[in-house]
């Protein structure tokens, strides 16, 4: 290997290409080359840092120093001073606070352990960190049974939002005689405010195939699909370019490592339907059909894509899969709280000081989160609300900010993990304004299956539109509660379910807001 | 097995749902999507139950007896909730019975009667649709369409023709025929079964609108005239004014199970057709005259007898018509076949 004074790891990820990233490598690059750096210095590409809204950003190791929001003229400067002079350019450095949540966030990494360090279009340098030993491990030393009982030991719950044991759920798969089983991975990843699976497909495309490939071996599957959102154009190249080298490299394929096991890895790209993240409604769209939630039972994991039994997990659930096996059900057993074991990827956004991603162990309190991962408040206003699992979620009001991040302990305040977003508010954020755009998505993204979710929706939001209009009564609300009751109680799937926990939640929390605009 | 519903036992047969059980009792539960024939479709959310021991509500339609089973249709949670489901779909559309031809035959107005809604709690009818009156029978009013998906059931996976489908999405989800074609250029047959199915006013019968509410006619179970399959029909019959209105199938007939073809159901105008022959005509001096029934008789018979004496019974060929019954075709190849004495006999069908 060849010896480099430094790394440079450039931060390709959707964000950074809208702000021009390849433009600005290219210059990068350029610039070394002409100072005759390009031996010294190595330019790497690599999955987002975990900051959001910085734009083009990239960090400089063994000094790990992040710069951000960087515009074309700016590479002089940081070629010049920092590594021609040795001189930090500290106009360009993103504030210290930020630096030191990143240090802290990276120790308690699981599935982003790699993302942002290595080269995720790089098979080597995801086998350099010790990736694929899990599956080398897998094929030579397990039964598949083994496998199955690892994660169920493991306590891995699913993290697509419902939080149903992974192990679980493949041990219903696992013995069932089937001429062709599949396992598929949900990237459909269609809850307003979370991205936590792109950065994850991004950042190490490797890791999530190696779950794939664990997962598919614990229960006979000889085939999986990636269901992936036609949005993540980074996501389907790197993971495209991840499954091309893991054929290449056998590690895919026929009679992989000799052990008989063969497996293949297909794409398949949905068509922007929020309901498509159901998993039922996702098979059915995979099969080329509408998108419409089916029936349960049977569930997938006994009657799936076109009829076969079939695995669907969520990203971040498969990307746990291979440090489970690597390091052990017992290890993992050692991160996060009972009955919830392992981190939670979270994407934050709203009004704090470090909008982005972070993972931390299961049961970090929200107040945690805010303050040490997203910086805390922006602008020194007041923290009002957090709105926690999505538009599918709850908000949460300051009295509730010690509430640990786990399924069972939000369930104690009726709220939910979901998806991991947190949308922070502060003092100057109407709540009505929010429901009312929670409110409108449901509206549009209801699949018009049923009865209850295709028309309660629209009554909804007729009533919220109405108060934010100033035209509302406080007989509206009552309205609004008992219509998303029992849309709650009636509807066919989880999306028509669902607006009764924000709406309930936030005219209980925040009745005075919906009072003011009634005057 | 015996099943608990309203406090009262019944015994459930094993493969029934809750909701079929409750029907084959006499017991109304509200039910828009599901029907025998095109199974349960779990998608209006009327049928909601309760069920001793299972969290929340149910839906009946989709839920299978299990012995011992405690279920309430009746109570005020289930009622509730009933109510506020068919609330909803009556909102989604315009319903003005009014004038419309389901009225006092609708299964939403029976639902709604039940749980005593007398309009409409909300207003979000807003689509516009333009009636489809662009085929030859059938009128399409997706106004006060429910979107039960039994049409689409029906036309898919009952007569196979496979035209309707759902396009949109949410509440701007429609039926629409082919691609989005209107029923007149798409490839419809009018076999008129999505018609029968469909519970509320939307998909009806062209001729028969403005010809009088439903519980005026006399329904006369009869045999289709058109072909040997003989499907069972259920005549709509105005008395006042001796005029039969529309045809449907027989539900629970053994040939048809309630499907028809365009002819049986809708070919029905020569009933009171003005061209319709009523007495036998003879031809004379290249003229038709009326004549009686024994006179025509006697004609044809001898000009046969003349034939078959001069060049033989094989001059003589016989094509029976498929709108006759089978005894009515056993006995007209017997007349050919002893009477005439020729073997050349033959049906329309064949051909
Ligand atoms: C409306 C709706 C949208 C959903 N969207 C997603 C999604 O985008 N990604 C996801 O992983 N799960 C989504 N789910 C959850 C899936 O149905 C399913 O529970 C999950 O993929 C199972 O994986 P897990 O057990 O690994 O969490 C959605 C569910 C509903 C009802
Ligand atoms: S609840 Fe909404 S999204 Fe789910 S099946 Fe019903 S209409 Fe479709
Ligand atoms: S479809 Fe039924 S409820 Fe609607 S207008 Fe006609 S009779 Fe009334
Ligand atoms: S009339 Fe028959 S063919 Fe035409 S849409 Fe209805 S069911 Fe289908
Ligand atoms: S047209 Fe009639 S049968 Fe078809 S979905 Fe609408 S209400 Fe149901
Ligand atoms: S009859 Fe059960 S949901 Fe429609």
């Amino acid at each position: 290997m060849k010896f480099y004074r430094s790394h440079v790891l450039i931060a390709i990820d959707d964000n950074s290409l809208k702000a021009g990233v390849k433009k600005i490598e290219s210059l990068l690059r350029a610039k070394l080359d002409k100072n005759n750096l390009s031996e010294e210095i190595n330019v790497l590409e690599t999955g987002g840092l975990g900051y959001f809204g910085t734009g083009v950003s990239m960090t400089v190791y063994p000094e790990q120093i992040t710069y951000a929001n960087l515009k074309e003229e700016d590479i002089n400067d940081i070629v010049e001073e920092h590594f021609l002079k040795g001189r930090v350019v500290s106009r360009l450095v993103l504030n210290s606070t930020i630096t030191k949540k990143y240090n802290f966030n990276y120790k308690n990494r699981v599935v982003l352990e790699n993302s942002g360090i290595i080269d995720p279009e790089n098979i080597e340098e995801y086998i350099g960190v010790g990736g694929y030993e899990a599956w080398e491990k897998v094929l030579t030393q397990m039964k598949p049974s083994e496998v199955v009982d690892e994660v169920k030991a493991s306590g891995l719950r699913g993290r697509g939002g419902a939080g149903f044991p992974a192990g679980v759920k493949w041990s219903f798969t696992a013995p069932i005689e089937a001429k062709q089983k599949y396992v598929v991975v949900n990237a459909d990843e269609g809850e307003p405010g979370t991205f936590k699976d792109r950065l994850i497909m991004e950042g190490d495309p490797h890791k999530l195939l190696e779950g794939i490939m664990i997962a598919a071996y614990a229960v006979g599957a000889t085939k999986s699909y990636i269901y992936i959102r036609g949005e993540y154009k980074l996501c389907i190249h790197r993971l495209e370019v991840a499954i091309k080298q893991a054929n290449e490299y056998g590690i895919l394929g026929k009679n992989i490592f000799s052990s008989g096991f063969d497996h293949e890895i297909e794409i398949k790209i949905g068509a922007g339907a929020y309901v498509c993240g159901e998993e039922t409604a996702l098979i059915e769209s995979m099969e080329g059909n509408r998108g419409t939630p089916r029936y349960k039972p049977p569930f997938p994991g006994v009657e799936g894509a076109w009829h076969k039994p079939t695995v669907v997990n969520n990203v971040e659930t498969i990307a746990n899969v291979p440090a489970i096996i690597k390091n052990g059900a017992d290890w993992y057993n050692t991160i996060g709280v009972e009955g919830c074991r392992g981190t939670k990827v979270y994407t934050m956004m709203g009004d704090l000081k470090l909008p982005g991603l972070c993972e931390t162990e299961m049961g970090t309190s929200l107040r945690t989160i805010i303050d040490e991962y997203g910086g805390g408040m922006k602008d020194g206003k007041q923290f009002k609300a957090a709105l926690v699992g999505g538009a599918a979620g709850v908000f949460l009001p300051n009295e509730m900010l010690d509430v640990k991040m786990d399924f069972n302990s939000l369930k104690e305040y009726s709220a939910v993990l979901g998806s991991g977003a947190i949308l922070v508010m502060n003092e100057d954020v109407d709540i009505v304004d929010i429901l009312w755009s929670i409110i409108r998505f449901f509206r549009h993204e209801s699949c018009g299956k049923c009865n209850p979710c295709s028309n309660g929706n629209p009554v909804l939001y007729k009533l919220i539109d109405k108060i934010r209009k100033g035209k509302g009564k406080e007989a509206d609300l009552d309205m609004m509660i008992k219509v998303s009751e029992v849309m709650n109680k009636t509807s066919f799937c989880a999306l028509g379910q669902s607006p009764y926990m924000p709406i309930k939640s936030a005219i209980d929390n925040f009745r005075d807001d919906f009072l003011k605009r009634m005057k | 097995m015996i099943v608990y519903l309203n406090g009262k036992a019944y015994e459930a047969k094993p493969e029934e749902t809750v909701l079929q059980l409750a029907l084959r009792n006499g017991i109304y539960i509200p039910h828009l999507c599901y029907h025998e024939k095109t199974g349960k479709a779990a998608k209006c959310r009327a049928c909601v139950v309760e069920v001793e021991g299972i969290p929340g509500l149910k839906t009946s339609c989709n839920l299978p007896v299990r012995d011992g089973m405690v279920v309430s249709s009746k109570s005020e949670k289930v009622l509730q909730a009933q109510r506020m489901v068919v609330d909803l779909a009556l909102s989604s559309g315009q319903h003005d019975c009014l004038s419309c031809e389901q009225n006092g035959n609708c299964e939403l107005q029976d639902a709604a009667y039940y749980l005593g809604i007398e309009r409409p709690s909300f207003q979000l009818y807003d689509n516009d649709y333009e009636v489809d009156d662009s085929s030859e029978f059938i009128r399409v009013d997706r106004s006060r369409c429910i979107s039960c998906g039994r049409c689409v059931e029906a036309c898919n996976k009952t007569v196979v023709n496979e035209v309707i489908n759902f396009g949109n999405r949410g509440f701007d989800t429609k039926i629409v025929f082919d691609n989005d074609l209107p029923m007149g250029t798409s490839t419809c047959v009018q076999c008129g079964e999505c018609m029968q199915i469909c519970p509320v006013g939307c998909i009806i019968d062209k001729r028969s609108i403005g010809s009088g509410r439903n519980w005026e006619f006399e329904k006369v179970e009869t045999v289709c005239p058109y072909c040997g399959v003989g499907c069972r029909l259920e005549v709509h019959v105005d008395r006042k004014n001796g005029k039969i209105i529309r045809v449907n199938g027989v539900e629970d007939s053994p040939t048809n199970n309630g499907m028809l073809c365009v002819k049986g159901r809708f070919g029905f105008d020569f009933v009171n057709s003005e061209e319709r022959l009523t007495t036998p005509l003879i031809k004379e001096n290249g003229k038709f005259r009326e004549a009686e029934w024994d006179e025509a008789i006697a004609l044809v018979a001898s000009k046969f007898s003349e034939i078959k004496k001069e060049f033989g019974s094989d001059a003589i060929a016989g094509l029976a018509s498929a709108k006759v019954t089978n005894e009515e075709n056993f006995a007209f190849q017997k007349f050919i076949r002893r009477e005439v004495g020729t073997n050349n006999v033959d049906h329309c069908a064949r051909l």
